[in-house]
């Protein structure tokens, strides 16, 4: 469905943002107030990782383990409490449009059509009056054109999620960062969802930051592997996975990559 | 789709026959509209040939024009149930009230037989339908101008406190200064009737009219602005994080996700509020305005003509319905995109 859609507008649009961001975090470490003042709860621990322009990280690990906060942190949305994150070399200190994060909740506006909340990043830098036609190409690059006018209670899960992504990409971001973006869907959706990501990295040649607790998924899309440990999330190891793409699910590479990150993950007693 | 329902059973007689039964007059015959029209038939000969009950004074006036009217109605149905294709449309909006339009001159006969028929409802406390009319017929621009002086109190306060409300309710749900210092006094003094300030309100507003707008404008102030500021302060907090991470500004924040997704709150508040405000403005007008339907309410009382009490009533129960369901028609236009909300 996405590689359908090959408009020349898009190619322009692919064609200028080659360069993804370069993402540096160095010695991080972050601790979060407990209620009632009863102390602080370290969430991160000494986290050091840099993702080169137009790369595909994923960050692998338990629920709970610290990851997602690691996220708010490359998005700006929250300060580290300890150590630097930069962007091509410079701090990052607040939210960025050019670092889009896409949560596992789609969080579409629910009074928004479909087209209104793809918009939504156009309308807040006031370039949508001059620059429409992105929305639509945004649109049509998930695949979701004819759905411009539906409100998000008419969509499924997946397609909430698409129109979401599109709500990221249609802001050439230079950084995508993935929070769990298929958590919440069915298998058969997530699967295909898996291509369609992969897919879309692989024509805009933004930087990506994944994070997600499915080995397979981390494995099937990303470049390289992150595996944390248990909070407060520190790096356990780091799994290359040198596979050409479109990958093979059933590739025996990342069978045996698989066992390797269970095993870093405590998890091989069953394999 | 009842064409065919009623000729089901003649299709089930005479098989040959079902096309002509289906455009003819009997398919389309209103069945509930008959019924309706003989209760109004008998209430209109109810009122006409049995004779008033003489209680001293004259006669009830406009007691036969009541009971023309029963007939003229009786023979309005009637012909919209045996029109067929010609009264079609019209039926078709009447049909979901049939069982009202029974229940109406049953209703009405109840009063009539209650009052001026049997006098066990004594006049002159109660008045029969009648004199209704004949208020309406001889009273009107009094009660017209008594209507629209009491519209253009109700819109001034209403529309003042309303606006005052929403833009507190929005800033105490934003601004934790805000929050800090207003909601406590909001708290305090809300919920204190409006009408309890009168007296202060007339003592120190320099006209009985601006006392009055103010306190409408207060009753309707203080649900709005409670509503208001919940509404914002539930937004969920991701589409703030999802518009800030898309370069949103902090007036975007507000105008464009906080405002938008407080929406159904400030309805429900704007309709509690608009309640609020029918009562206070009765009561100010009964006690210091010198004009509108709460003074023409007591104005009638103090005279004993107590058919113009329900005659402005009634005109009153208009007013105050059809005003809410205005504010529902606006609310179900603003808030399209909800499915499933508060019916009217």
């Amino acid at each position: 469905m996405v590689s359908a859609t090959h408009t020349p507008d898009t190619q322009v649009a692919a064609a200028a943002s080659t360069n993804g961001a370069h993402i540096d975090i160095r010695q991080v470490s972050h601790w979060f107030e407990r209620k009632g003042g009863q102390g602080v709860l370290q969430v991160l621990d000494d986290i050091s990782l840099t993702v080169a322009p137009g790369e595909f990280v994923a960050l692998l690990g338990p629920s709970g383990c610290g990851k997602s906060t690691l996220l708010r942190l490359v998005a700006g949305l929250e300060p580290a409490t300890a150590g630097h994150i930069t962007q091509d070399g410079q701090p990052i200190t607040r939210p960025d449009p050019s670092r889009i994060v896409v949560f596992q909740d789609p969080t579409l506006y629910p009074w928004r059509t479909v087209w209104d909340n793809v918009a939504l990043g156009l309308q807040a830098r006031g370039l949508l009056k001059q620059q429409r036609h992105r929305v639509d190409d945004a649109l049509a690059l998930v695949g979701l054109d004819e759905f411009a006018d539906a409100f998000p209670h008419q969509l499924s899960g997946g397609m909430a999620q698409r129109v979401a992504l599109a709500r990221a990409l249609v802001n050439d971001p230079q950084l995508l960062v993935l929070d769990e973006p298929l958590g919440k869907l069915d298998s058969l959706t997530r699967l295909s969802m898996q291509s369609e990501l992969v897919a879309l990295w692989q024509r805009r040649q933004f930087s990506a930051l994944l994070v997600t607790h499915d080995v397979e998924e981390a494995l099937f899309l990303a470049q390289r592997v992150i595996v944390f440990g248990q909070r407060p999330a520190a790096i356990r190891a780091e799994i290359k996975v040198d596979l050409p793409y479109p990958r093979h699910r059933g590739d025996p590479l990342l069978a045996q990559l698989r066992h390797e990150a269970l095993r870093h993950l405590g998890l091989d007693g069953s394999w | 789709m009842t064409t065919t329902t009623e000729s089901l059973p003649r299709q089930a007689v005479s098989p040959p026959l079902p096309a002509a039964q289906r455009t003819g007059k009997p398919a389309a015959l209103w069945l509930g509209g008959l019924v309706a029209a003989t209760t109004w038939l008998a209430l209109g000969v109810l009122v006409l040939k049995w004779p008033n009950k003489e209680v001293g004074f004259s006669d009830w006036a406009y007691t036969d024009e009541f009971g023309y009217f029963g007939l003229g109605v009786a023979a309005l149905l009637a012909l919209l149930a045996v029109g067929g294709t010609f009264t079609g449309r019209v039926v078709r909006l009447l049909r979901p009230a049939g069982q009202w339009l029974v229940a109406l001159p049953l209703l009405l006969a109840l009063w009539e037989v209650l009052t001026a028929k049997l006098g066990v409802l004594p006049s002159p406390f109660f008045a029969p339908p009648q004199s209704l009319i004949e208020v309406y017929g001889e009273d009107w621009s009094r009660l017209g101008i008594s209507t629209a002086y009491s519209l253009r109190l109700l819109a001034h306060g209403f529309a003042s406190g309303a606006v005052v409300g929403f833009v507190v309710g929005v800033w105490i749900g934003w601004s934790r200064i805000a929050g800090y210092w207003i909601h406590p006094v909001l708290r305090f003094l809300g919920p204190v009737p409006a009408s309890a300030l009168l007296p202060l309100a007339f003592f120190f507003a320099p006209s009985s009219y601006a006392a009055a707008v103010f306190l409408i404008a207060l009753a309707s102030f203080f649900p709005v602005a409670v509503l208001t500021w919940s509404g914002v302060a539930a937004v969920n907090k991701s589409y703030y994080d999802v518009a800030r991470t898309l370069g949103a500004s902090e007036r975007f924040l507000v105008l464009r996700v906080a405002i938008p997704a407080a929406l159904p709150q400030v309805f429900v508040g704007l309709f509690m509020a608009l309640g609020a405000a029918f009562t206070v403005l009765v009561t100010a007008e009964m006690m210091g305005v010198k004009a509108g339907l709460g003074w023409y309410l007591q104005w009638s009382q103090g005279w004993a003509a107590y058919s113009n009490m329900y005659a402005a009533l009634i005109v009153m129960a208009i007013l105050c319905s059809g005003l809410i369901t205005l504010l529902f028609k606006v609310r179900d236009h603003a808030l399209s995109w909800q499915k499933g909300t508060v019916k009217w």
